[in-house]
C-alpha cells in the first residue's frame, strides 16, 4: 500500500471532510447493469439516507463501498482508501450492517460481540462485549442465542455489533425493515447520537418518515441515482404540484379511477379519508382537475408535496426511461 | 398498477388430492435438482468413475509386489532363482541391498514387502547334493498381500531350476525356502486392520467437519459479514481447522487406546512420532474437506465431493486391499491420498517399529498434499461477493 494514499489512523478530520466520493461507478451480474454510472459523495458526519424501490442497486452501491463487490467501472474512495485496491483498509474502518440478520444464530450474544471485538483486534474483548451490551440495553440477555432473539432485539444487537469497534463510517442496508416504530425511533436516536460525535452513516430504507430524519438523502432507481440533496432539495427539485382532495371513502375510490390518466395528472395515490393528485406541470395539472374543483362533495387543497410523492414521481419517470 | 388479486377467482379441484400434491412436490424437487448442476453431474460421475476405477484397480491376489534380494554370492544359480522369483508374477525385484541393514531397512520402511536372501556358497552346496536355505522375509503386517505369494514360492522357484540346470529333481527339494513372516508371525488381521482402521476413521471424520464450513456460512447469510470484516482467506482457513485438529487428536488418540486395550495391537515404534504424523495426517484430511468447501456452492456439494474423496481413499490406499497389487496407475492415484501415507507410517511405526527416518518420504508428501491443498483453498476462497 503507498503511505502517500494512505489516511493517518485514527485521525479525526474535521467535519465536512468527503468521506464517499465515487464517480461513475458501474456495476453488472450476467451482462445485467445493477448499477450505473453512480457518482455520490458524503460528508463527514452526516446521515445521508439511500432511498429506492426494491431491486434498485441499493445494496449493490453499498457492497462495493465496502469491497464485497468490485465495480466493473468507475473509481472513488472511502474514507480516503481507494475503494478497488484498499479494501483490506477500508474494512478495519467501516461498520456494515447487512439487510438479512448475519451474525452467528447459535452463538449467544455475548458470544457474538467478543467474536467481532477479536477479529478487529480490540485489546480487550470482554469488556468492549460487556460494555456494549449494557449500552444497548441487552443486559439480563447476553447468554441468549442471537437466533432466538425477536427482531427487533437481532437489529439492535445487529447495530451493536457494527458500531463495537467503533468505525467511522457505518453502513446500514434496511436496518430498520420489520422492526417496529418504538424500537425504530429509539434506533434512529442511537443513530443521531452516533452522528454527533463524528460518524458518518449512509443508511438505506423504504420508509419515508426515516428519510426525512436524515442530513440528506439520495434517490436510486433501476441503478441510477435520480436525485440528492437535504429533503426540502428534494422536494423542491421535483416540480410537483399537489392538490389534496378530502371527501367520503367510497367517493374518492370513484374520483380516483376518473383521475387516473387524465392529462396533467401524472399520479393519484389515497390516503385514508384524502386522495393526493400530483402533476408536474402545474398549468396542465389544473386545467385537468377543473372539472373537479367545482364539485361540492369534494374539498380541494393545494399542498406541499409529500416526499412519497416525489418518490413515486420520480419511480414512474425513471420506469418511462429505462422501459 | 395492475390488480393483485385476481378479479375472478380460480376455481379449484375437488378432493384431497393426495397424488395431486405429491405430484407437485415432485415437479419442484426436479426442477431443483437440475438447477444444482454440480449435483446433478455427479449423480452421474460418481457411479461411473467408481466403477471403472475400482473395477481396475483392486486386485485381491495381488501380483508385482516389490521384492528387494540380498545376494551373498554372485552365481548363476542365484540369477536364475531371481529370473524365476519375477516369472512367478508375484514378485517383482526392485531392490538390491548388498547388506542384512540394509534389507531391514528396506523392509521396516514398507519398500518393498519381500526379502529375499540367497547366502554365500549356496550354488556350491547345491552341486554337492546339499540342501542349502534360502530365507524369505515376508512383511506379513498384510497378511492377504503375503500369503498368496508365499504359497505361490516353493514349487515355482523349484521346477524353474530344474529345467534351468538340470539340478536332479529327485522328488525331494534341492534346497530349503525358509519363510519368515516378520512383524505379524501368526497372520493375525485385526493387526493389519486396527491401525488401518485410525486412518480410515480419522478421514472420514475430519473431512466432514471441515468440508461443510465454508458453504455453511454461506447458506446461513453469515458469510457476507465475515467478508466485510478486515481478516484474511488464510486466518479465516486457519481458524477453522485448529479446533479440529484437537478433535482429531483426541478421536486418534481414543482409537489406538482401544486398539492396545482390545485388540492388543503392539505399538512397537515411538508413541511421540506417530502423535506427531497422525497430527499431520489429521490436519492434511481437514485442509482438503476445507478445500472442497471453498468450491462446494453448498452443503450437498460438499458433502458429495467428500464422499467422492473418501471411496478412493478406503479402496485404494491399501486398507482394503493390498497397495502393491494394483496396477501402476492405481498406485499413483493411491499416492495422491494422504491415508495412502499414513497407513504406512501407522501400520509401521506400530507393526514394524519403524523410525522417522524410515517414514520420512511418506511425512513428506502428505506434508505436501496438505500445503497444496490450503494453496488451492486460499486461492479459491472468494474474498469477495461478485
Amino acid at each position: 500500500m503507498s503511505e502517500v494514499n494512505a489516511a493517518p489512523k485514527n485521525a479525526r478530520p474535521n467535519v465536512g471532510d468527503v468521506v464517499i466520493d465515487v464517480q461513475h461507478l458501474t456495476k453488472k451480474f450476467d451482462g445485467r447493469a445493477v448499477v450505473r454510472d453512480l457518482s455520490m459523495q458524503v460528508k463527514r458526519g452526516t446521515i445521508y439516507g439511500f432511498l429506492g424501490p426494491n431491486g434498485s442497486g441499493k445494496t449493490t452501491t453499498i457492497r462495493m463501498l465496502c469491497g464485497l463487490l468490485t465495480p466493473d467501472e468507475g473509481t472513488g474512495t472511502c474514507l480516503g482508501y481507494d475503494i478497488r485496491t484498499q479494501t483490506d483498509k477500508i474494512k478495519t474502518q467501516v461498520g456494515y450492517m447487512t439487510q438479512r440478520f448475519s451474525l452467528y444464530q447459535d452463538l449467544s450474544v455475548r458470544e457474538n460481540l467478543e467474536f467481532i471485538g477479536r477479529i478487529y483486534g480490540l485489546e480487550n474483548p470482554k469488556a468492549a462485549a460487556r460494555a456494549a451490551i449494557k449500552r444497548l440495553g441487552l443486559s439480563g440477555r447476553e447468554q441468549q442465542l442471537a437466533g432466538e432473539l425477536s427482531g427487533g432485539w437481532k437489529q439492535r444487537l445487529a447495530l451493536g455489533a457494527c458500531t463495537l469497534p467503533s468505525p467511522q463510517l457505518l453502513l446500514l442496508d434496511e436496518p430498520t425493515a420489520g422492526v417496529d416504530p418504538k424500537a425504530r425511533r429509539e434506533f434512529w436516536n442511537e443513530i443521531h447520537a452516533l452522528a454527533a460525535d463524528g460518524l458518518t452513516v449512509l443508511v438505506s430504507t423504504h420508509y419515508m418518515d426515516e428519510a426525512e430524519r436524515c442530513h440528506e438523502i439520495a434517490y436510486i432507481a433501476y441503478g441510477e441515482l435520480l436525485v440528492h440533496g437535504t429533503v426540502e432539495h428534494v422536494i423542491a427539485a421535483s416540480h410537483l404540484t399537489t392538490y389534496v382532495v378530502s371527501a367520503g371513502a367510497g367517493v374518492l375510490n370513484a374520483l380516483s379511477q376518473d383521475l387516473t390518466g387524465k392529462p396533467g395528472v401524472d399520479m393519484v395515490a389515497p390516503f385514508g379519508t384524502s386522495l393526493h393528485v400530483s402533476g408536474r406541470d402545474a398549468v396542465a395539472l389544473e386545467a385537468g382537475i377543473a372539472p373537479y374543483r367545482r364539485r361540492a362533495d369534494l374539498d380541494w387543497k393545494k399542498a406541499e408535496p409529500s416526499l412519497e410523492d416525489v418518490f413515486i414521481d420520480l419511480m414512474s419517470r425513471a420506469q418511462d426511461n429505462f422501459k | 398498477m395492475s390488480h393483485i388479486i385476481p378479479s375472478e377467482a380460480p376455481r379449484r379441484r375437488r378432493g384431497n388430492g393426495f397424488w395431486r400434491k405429491t405430484w407437485a412436490v415432485l415437479i419442484k424437487e426436479f426442477i431443483q435438482l437440475q438447477r444444482d448442476r454440480v449435483s446433478f453431474g455427479m449423480i452421474v460421475m460418481i457411479p461411473l468413475m467408481q466403477l471403472l476405477l475400482f473395477g481396475y484397480a483392486i486386485n485381491t491376489t495381488p501380483r508385482n509386489l516389490p521384492t528387494a534380494v540380498l545376494l551373498q554370492e554372485r552365481s548363476d544359480v542365484g540369477r536364475s532363482i531371481l529370473a524365476a522369483l519375477a516369472n512367478t508374477g508375484y514378485f517383482r525385484v526392485t531392490e538390491l541391498p548388498s547388506t542384512e541393514a540394509e534389507l531391514d531397512r528396506l523392509l521396516a520402511s514398507g519398500k518393498v514387502l519381500f526379502g529375499v536372501e540367497i547366502p554365500a556358497n549356496f550354488e556350491r552346496s547345491l552341486r554337492r547334493g546339499e540342501v542349502p536355505s534360502m530365507l524369505v522375509i515376508a512383511d506379513a503386517t498384510d497378511p492377504v498381500a503375503a500369503g498368496s505369494a508365499l504359497g505361490a514360492l516353493n514349487r515355482v522357484v523349484q521346477t524353474a531350476l530344474v529345467h534351468d540346470y538340470a539340478i536332479p529333481d529327485a522328488g525331494a527339494p534341492a534346497f530349503e525356502i525358509r519363510t519368515h513372516a516378520r512383524y505379524n508371525p501368526a497372520g493375525k488381521t485385526e493387526l493389519n486392520i486396527v491401525p488401518g482402521l485410525v486412518g480410515t476413521i480419522l478421514t472420514m471424520t475430519m473431512l466432514i467437519f471441515t468440508a461443510l464450513s465454508v458453504t455453511r456460512e454461506i447458506e446461513r447469510g453469515t458469510m457476507e459479514n465475515l467478508l466485510a470484516m478486515p481478516i484474511t482467506p488464510i486466518e479465516i482457513m486457519l481458524g477453522k481447522i485448529f479446533p479440529y485438529v484437537v478433535v482429531g487428536f483426541v478421536q486418534a488418540a481414543m482409537i489406538i487406546g482401544v486398539g492396545i486395550l482390545l485388540f492388543n495391537v503392539p505399538v512397537l515404534g515411538s508413541l511421540f512420532v506417530l502423535a506427531g504424523l497422525s497430527t499431520l495426517f489429521i490436519a492434511t484430511n481437514l485442509s482438503i474437506g476445507y478445500t472442497f468447501s471453498t468450491v462446494a456452492q453448498n452443503q450437498l456439494q460438499a458433502m458429495q465431493m467428500s464422499i467422492m474423496f473418501f471411496l478412493p481413499n478406503i479402496l485404494l490406499s491399501g486398507f482394503m486391499f493390498p497397495f502393491a497389487g494394483m496396477p501402476v496407475w492405481a498406485q499413483w492415484v493411491g499416492e495422491m491420498l494422504p491415508l495412502t501415507h499414513y497407513l504406512r507410517i501407522v501400520r509401521s511405526i506400530m507393526l514394524k517399529g519403524a523410525t522417522l527416518s524410515d517414514l520420512h518420504c511418506d511425512a513428506a508428501a502428505m506434508a505436501g498434499l496438505m500445503l497444496v491443498a490450503m494453496t488451492i483453498a486460499v486461492s479459491r476462497f472468494r474474498r469477495t461477493l461478485d
